[in-house]
């Protein structure tokens, strides 16, 4: 097995890794760069739960090999918070308590990273949709909703 | 400890940020598989293709030839259990021997220097394998002639000429049911049947293992009960509980499914074998094949009813079956099943039943969803052709304190009836039904539970709090703990931090499950409170010169109690723990003991749908659930429990199901085919919580986990049968299944 080496920006910073032929983007992403934030719960692109930025778009880093970040700037939970101030999406993850065991909320925050990105002011049910791709099992969702809409109006004011 | 007054609270009842919060939205909280260690292997398990089938023999010979490959392990490995035929089952489980009992069994794994040597060595062991017949289904499980799934595992309880696959027979009640029966206006007697479904975690399981030479282990895992994890791991390896110790990882998700072992004896084992330290971590295929969903379950339930809607007798057989091993998971559902009514005839008889899936392993009040779902269904159907008031009857017939339960225990305080009146009273009862639309009402039980427990409490001589309690926190319980704490010592939650202490360090704790954690974890730390309470009265008193009976303990400080007692200024906390090494050392408190008196959980969902009655599909456009918390200690949180459990419910009346080919394997391991609930399919979740106090807790606290995925497998099969006018007596409602009903073909 050759190896391929990838240079690309991971939450602004440089970086080098070598990329096995077979290697998904999210174990490059958790094994060589340490970034533990996005979570395999399936590996298929189901749950979302692995949910990164590569160039500007959502992806499920599952499904992404570590060779096609070539060139690529990519965002992970790890580059949301600016040091010790939290993103408001963060903070009304908290504040709402939108989520029980967690495992599900770093991909959850970057997919609704950029959907206030580019919808300042979504609807229920446009978030509902955004994040139709982002399995949570414990909360029912209903908090989560909540808490987009909350991080979205003091992100408007 | 009944409360005459409702007790005010200062922290007990606010909404704190939670202590884990910030490490969970920055990606920092490390889960099953967030850790490694330096010269670790990876494995992969090799997992039975057949459903039924004899080993005739593993060559590992080409695996074990691979570069990379470290160690390899079979049922061999493992010095099988004497004695002790429940953790047997647990290790066969872990590592099948000389049968696999369904597809995805255990027979053999792998650790190499890489995931992707594993892999490929795991794909190159050899199974000789001789088929056998398998069967699935429940009731064709129960037929004479069935595939017998294992011999010799019948129990003294089942009448003799039964099939071989009958393990286990139970029955409850009380009462005279032909003379209750003979009161009826109206009885009928339906049949349901429910689909095995999973637990769905998104964490899929995984843990670090490190075996050294001495024969002492180290395991990080994502676990609902690292003590328990211990005990079965050291039993299935044949070492000492002491030569182990096992840290929970945060936790992904478990609602009970993470309750039992499968991976780590098995990651344990590679580790002893190499020598090195080894990850292992499920795929979501393995997690589907191979880890524990529902029963599979199979009803009938008989019902009788007078017109004005007094239930005169119920009668219900629930045949369950937790895939090829014995559960007792039937017992819960036939206890569970009536409790929700006060009546004078009722009785219910549970069987297991044996069939080539894998193990059941708790999910969310194990057993009573599907049970309750029969009852609750019959209950509806006779209301609709008596022409009465589904809510009404319910309260009518409802249990309440001094009721002789369907399963023999008299019920102590308890919110049912107040539910019931409370979603009577509510918006939602009293909307209009909107157009297109139908609507569906049902109540949930579960007992819930207590059980060992031990918490240790310590003062910081800065006046801060460290509490060490031996349950991995699922979903804020850590909150919880620390504003009970806080409210017992009288100081703000900020200065409390709670911790989940790994099995070197505390005594032994089990399961987070049960809905015991808020319960009786709560109640280990409010005696140690209490504990560590009187010791720093005991100090004050020293400093004062006065009677240590003299003091008493008010608002965070030891206080003169009464004139009498002289004349001092509030020692606060803080201060006593200042001075604590002049006054006799550290301060702590501790507590450990049965928890008992978890006071039983009761629950009432209302949901209003839509059919498509072109595709069959069902849209929940309003959803109410009502139930009673005993005390809400961090509302958030036990919004979050009836939220998260009623769109679990929601699954397992809709979409979830287990789909098997006539080869016995699964045809949906995915998220992509099992489809659990996505945010676009659900509205909000309306909570309205009761707080009718638990007798057995200071506080007032009752568990309030479970209950909520029971009432909606029935509530939304109340909502759709009367929509569209046909009654459905099988789950999941998906669309193919209710447009045949729609269509009557």
């Amino acid at each position: 097995m050759t190896g391929t080496l990838v240079t690309s920006k991971v939450n602004g910073d440089e970086v080098q890794f070598i990329a096995d032929p077979g290697e998904t983007l999210l174990d490059v992403l958790r094994y060589k760069l340490n970034l533990m934030g996005a979570k395999e719960g399936c590996g298929t692109g189901d749950c979302g739960a692995c949910t990164v930025t590569l160039n500007g778009r959502i992806v499920c880093s599952c499904l992404v090999l570590g060779v096609e970040a070539e060139g690529a700037t990519i965002g992970t939970i790890e580059g949301m918070a600016d040091g010790n101030r939290l993103h408001p999406l963060q903070q009304a993850f908290i504040d709402h308590a939108a989520l029980q065991c967690g495992i599900c909320t770093p991909g959850i925050l970057v997919a609704a990273q950029k959907l206030l990105e580019r919808n300042p002011d979504p609807t229920e049910e446009e978030i509902r949709y955004w994040l139709a791709g982002n399995l949570c099992r414990c909360t029912g969702y209903d908090k989560i909703v909540r808490a987009v809409q909350a991080a979205a109006a003091q992100m408007r004011a | 400890m009944a409360l005459d007054q409702p007790r005010k609270f200062k922290y007990v009842g606010t909404r704190p940020a939670r202590p884990d919060g910030i490490d969970k939205v920055t990606g920092r909280a490390q889960y099953g598989n967030d850790i490694t260690a330096p010269g670790m292997l990876w494995a992969k398990v090799l997992r039975s293709p057949h459903a039924h089938a004899r080993i005739l023999s593993i060559d590992t010979s080409a695996a074990e030839a691979l570069p990379g490959v470290r160690a390899i392990v079979t049922g061999a490995d493992f010095p099988p259990i004497e004695g002790d035929a429940g953790m047997r089952d647990v290790q066969l489980n872990c590592m099948a021997t000389t049968h696999v009992w369904y597809e995805g069994h255990a027979v053999a794994a792998v650790a190499a220097t890489s995931q992707a040597i594993a892999n490929k060595a795991a794909r190159l062991i050899k199974v000789e394998y001789e088929i056998l017949p398998h069967v699935t289904d429940v009731d064709a499980a129960m037929a004479p002639g069935a595939p017998v799934v294992r011999e010799g595992q019948t129990m003294e309880n089942v009448p003799a000429g039964m099939s071989a696959n009958v393990t286990y027979h139970s029955e409850f009640g009380h009462g005279d049911l032909a003379a209750g029966f003979a009161r009826a206006d109206k009885i009928i007697e339906r049949n349901f049947r429910t689909a095995a479904t999973h637990q769905g975690y998104i964490e899929p399981q995984a843990c670090l293992a490190s075996m050294t030479a001495d024969g002492r282990g180290e395991l990080w895992t994502c676990t609902q009960g690292h003590f328990y994890f211990r005990t079965a791991c050291a039993a299935i390896l044949g070492i000492e509980a002491s030569a182990l110790r096992v840290t929970a990882s945060e936790i992904g998700g478990g609602f009970g499914g993470k309750t039992q072992v499968w991976a780590e004896p098995v990651a344990l084992a590679l580790s002893k074998k190499a020598g090195k330290p080894v990850k292992l971590t499920m795929t979501r295929d393995e997690v589907f094949r191979g880890t524990g969903p529902t029963v599979t379950t199979s009803i009938t339930c008989k019902i009788g009813m007078t017109k004005d809607g007094r239930i005169t007798a119920g009668e219900a057989t629930l045949r369950y079956s937790g895939g090829a091993f014995h559960t007792g998971t039937c017992d819960m559902g036939a206890m569970a099943a009536f409790a929700s009514y006060d009546l004078d005839a009722v009785r219910t008889y549970g069987w297991n039943v044996l069939t080539n899936r894998p193990k059941e392993i708790s999910y969310r009040a194990p057993g009573a969803p599907q049970a309750i779902y029969a009852v609750e269904s019959t209950i509806d159907e006779l209301c609709q052709l008596l022409n009465l008031d589904p809510l009404d009857v319910r309260i009518k017939n409802a249990a309440k304190a001094g009721t002789k339960s369907s399963y023999g225990v008299v019920f102590e305080e308890m919110g049912l009836l107040a539910a019931l009146k409370a979603a009577k009273a509510h918006p939602h009862w009293n909307s209009p039904v909107p157009e297109g639309a139908s609507r569906g009402v049902a109540c949930g039980f579960w007992f819930n539970f207590g059980g060992n427990t031990c918490v240790s409490l310590n003062i910081g001589t800065d006046g801060t709090v460290a509490v060490s309690e031996g349950n991995p926190d699922i979903g804020g319980s850590r909150a919880s703990i620390s504003l009970m704490a806080a409210e017992e010592l009288g100081v703000p939650y900020e200065k409390v931090r709670t911790v989940i202490a790994d099995t070197g360090t505390l005594g032994y704790n089990d399961n987070t499950d049960g809905s015991r954690v808020t319960f009786a974890v709560g109640l280990a730390t409010i005696r140690a409170a209490q504990e560590a309470k009187k010791d720093m009265m005991r100090r004050a008193a020293a400093i004062w010169g006065i009677d240590a009976e003299a003091v008493e303990w008010v608002d965070g400080a030891a206080v003169p109690a009464g004139p009498n007692a002289g004349k001092f200024p509030p020692m606060t906390l803080a201060e006593i723990a200042a001075q604590s090494f002049q006054t006799g050392g550290p301060i702590a408190g501790h507590c450990d003991f049965q928890a008992d008196g978890a006071g039983v959980s009761f629950g009432v969902h209302i949901a209003d749908v839509a059919v498509d009655q072109e595709t069959g599909k069902t849209k929940v456009l309003r959803y109410t659930v009502f139930q009673d918390a005993g005390k809400a200690v961090h509302p958030d949180y036990v919004e979050g429990q009836m939220q998260g459990g009623a769109v679990q419910g929601i699954g397992m009346a809709l979409n979830e199901e287990y789909i098997y080919s006539d080869k016995g394997v699964i045809l949906n391991p995915g998220f992509l085919d099992y489809r659990i609930p996505v945010a676009s399919d659900m509205p909000m979740i309306e909570t309205v919580i009761l707080e009718i106090p638990n007798p057995g807790h200071p506080y007032g606290v009752r568990g309030v986990g479970e209950t909520p995925i029971v009432p909606p497998l029935a509530t939304l099969t109340n909502a759709i049968s009367r929509g569209i006018g046909k009654r459905l007596y099988e789950l999941p409602m998906s669309p193919p299944r209710v447009l045949k009903a729609i269509k009557g073909h």
